[in-house]
């Protein structure tokens, strides 16, 4: 069917004006020129949010532009002054973490240290560790494991527990399949989000065969009183809706040189963490001496999370 | 495609030649399938009514069985971080010894012994304790062991190694490693038992007894914090919470939309 072409340019002349007499270019450029205008008029903060740069080519001075409007968006939700680290991994420090599963009882001090810690959600409940419990007589069987025990006492002698939540793995297939890049795996080993720039495709969740990555349905609620103030930029503060989250071997605390929470809420000792490349580190020792073994490790995702029988 | 197919009259309409028994046998079957389709779809469909929109199990003590706990119900175990003020203090009495311990956890009141025992001669015979210590129940190879093994008849105050050497109760360590090496060598590792403070920095540690009572070593069972929420009761508990409390408040436009699944 052929096209009546005269009809589309019936209002225009031979300039290629249209009737309110204004040009393509000369509209493109009015636009141009406002939009610069706006966010040259607008705060630092806004522009910054506005024009996001991806997180790692970001400048020493972009960074703490990002943290400071972090910082201003968490006081504005939560009312409460924060401090929001931007520390980068440390040179020389290659974390590891270790659990005794000789020790665990299962006590799940550990998964609301760590709810405490990171600023997780309340409602709807967003928990990163889960504690599975398993028959002694069955051993590793994910299919048959447990995570909604609850008898009066813990450990039951027939039961053992492990706790996952996410190993870190050198090769993470986690990071592999983001879309956008959104997650990475930092020098120190410590594979973080970046929930500016997460599209919450889930993409991630799908791939971790460790179900260590947890989704914001909903924007997350929990009280600012209840709110952990030492926050770090890829760590704990305060997650938006439609992202994913999950361990960050708590980021905040970790690069400061801290233990994380859910090792010093630990009551039996079975949690330790360290830098596998101090040889006189527990990491490194346990690495040595004791028996130890990685999830899945059929996988090949070579996790930075292990398990070992301290007895 | 056949007309003939689509006009054709559905099988058990009566038309068949008499004679034939095949059509009137499948007649009977379905009229037998009918209620039985409908049951099962009724079936099903209640199974999929209770998993999908189940109601919270209100357990008999009235407790909602599926609340979400947070960290905020537990103050007694989630309070305030004291462990840096601890390590300075520590820090400052490390000169001292060998390991930044905390302070060994007597019952209160209990400690100097002297303050009693000054006055009562040592009794070395096996009998079950009195008054001060008739909670002591010894499960500690009970059959070659009694109380002057580890203290010492003497000095009240002190451990006694089986050296005969006293011991300060703050480095009970040194006792309990006698016969324990191999614990003994992970805990000053930092692989045996709790260390709180800096991986790269100061830290510090229990005594064996935080964790161990001496006299009855294994460590004690606990009440486990509640378990997660279900999937399929998160939409429930996140509404009778948001109706609750102030969480509704913080963002009125908020769809609670299925995050059940």
């Amino acid at each position: 069917m052929p096209v009546d072409d005269s009809s589309r340019d019936a209002g225009r002349d031979e300039t290629g004006s249209d009737p309110v007499g204004l040009s393509r270019r000369q509209f493109l450029t009015a636009v141009g020129v406002a939009a610069a205008g706006v966010l040259a008029g607008c705060s630092p903060e806004t522009r910054e949010a506005f024009l996001q740069k991806y997180f790692r080519e970001l400048s020493p001075e972009e960074l703490e532009l990002r943290a400071a409007r972090l910082r201003t968006a968490v006081h504005a939700r939560f009312g409460k002054d924060v401090q929001m680290s931007t520390l980068a991994a440390q040179p020389g420090v290659s974390f590891a973490y270790a659990l005794d599963l000789s020790r665990c009882i299962g006590c799940r001090r550990c998964v609301y240290a760590c709810v405490k810690e990171n600023n997780q959600s309340r409602h709807p409940q967003i928990q990163w560790i889960r504690v599975l419990e398993m028959a002694k007589s069955k051993g590793i069987d994910f299919k048959d494991a447990n995570p909604y025990y609850d008898p009066e006492k813990v450990p039951d002698p027939h039961h053992f527990y492990l706790p996952v939540a996410c190993q870190h793995c050198r090769t993470p297939p986690c990071t592999k399949v983001c879309p956008v890049g959104a997650t990475w795996t930092d020098p120190d080993g410590i594979v973080v989000i970046d929930y500016d720039w997460c599209i919450g495709c889930r993409c991630c969740m799908s791939a971790c065969p460790y179900g260590a990555r947890h989704f914001n349905w909903t924007t997350p609620h929990l009280d600012g009183a209840e709110l952990n103030p030492d926050m770090h930029v890829l760590g704990n503060r305060p997650r938006p809706r439609g992202v994913v989250e999950k361990c960050t071997f708590c980021v905040h605390r970790a690069r400061k040189g801290r233990y994380p929470a859910c090792v010093e809420i630990c009551p039996v000792g079975a949690r330790k963490f360290g830098n596998l490349i101090d040889p006189e580190g527990e990491l490194s020792i346990i690495l040595r001496e004791k028996r130890v073994f990685v999830l899945k490790a059929e996988l090949n995702t070579e996790p930075r999370f292990y398990y070992f029988y301290g007895i | 495609m056949s007309e003939d197919a689509t006009h054709k009259p559905p099988p058990g309409d009566g038309e068949v030649p008499p004679g034939t028994t095949g059509d009137e046998f499948s007649i009977a079957q379905s009229n037998a399938l009918v209620p039985l389709l409908v049951m099962f779809a009724l079936t099903a469909l209640v199974i999929f009514w209770i998993i999908v929109r189940a109601e919270p199990v209100v357990s008999p003590e009235g407790a909602v069985a599926n609340k979400a706990y947070g960290p905020g119900d537990f103050p007694q175990i989630f309070g305030e971080d004291t462990v840096l003020a601890g390590l300075e203090q520590d820090a400052a009495k490390q000169g001292a010894q060998a390991f930044a311990v905390s302070a060994p956890p007597f019952t209160e009141g209990i400690f100097p012994c002297s303050q009693c025992h000054a006055d009562i001669p040592p009794n070395p015979e096996r009998r079950p304790l009195p008054e001060m210590h008739s909670d002591i129940v010894l499960h500690h190879d009970e059959q070659n062991r009694w109380c002057l093994d580890c203290h010492d008849a003497t000095n009240r105050d002190q451990l006694r190694s089986a050296s005969g050497a006293l011991i300060p109760f703050t480095e009970s360590y040194r006792l309990c490693g006698q016969c324990h090496g191999t614990q003994y060598r992970d805990w000053r590792s930092g692989v045996h038992g709790k260390r709180v403070g800096f991986w790269n920095g100061p830290k510090r540690y229990l005594l064996c007894v935080h964790c161990h009572n001496p006299h009855s070593p294994r460590f004690a069972s606990l009440k486990p914090l509640p378990p997660p929420v279900r999937p399929q009761f998160l939409r429930a508990e996140d509404a009778a919470a948001a109706g609750g409390t102030a969480h509704a408040a913080e963002d009125p436009g908020e769809e609670h939309a299925a995050h059940a699944r």
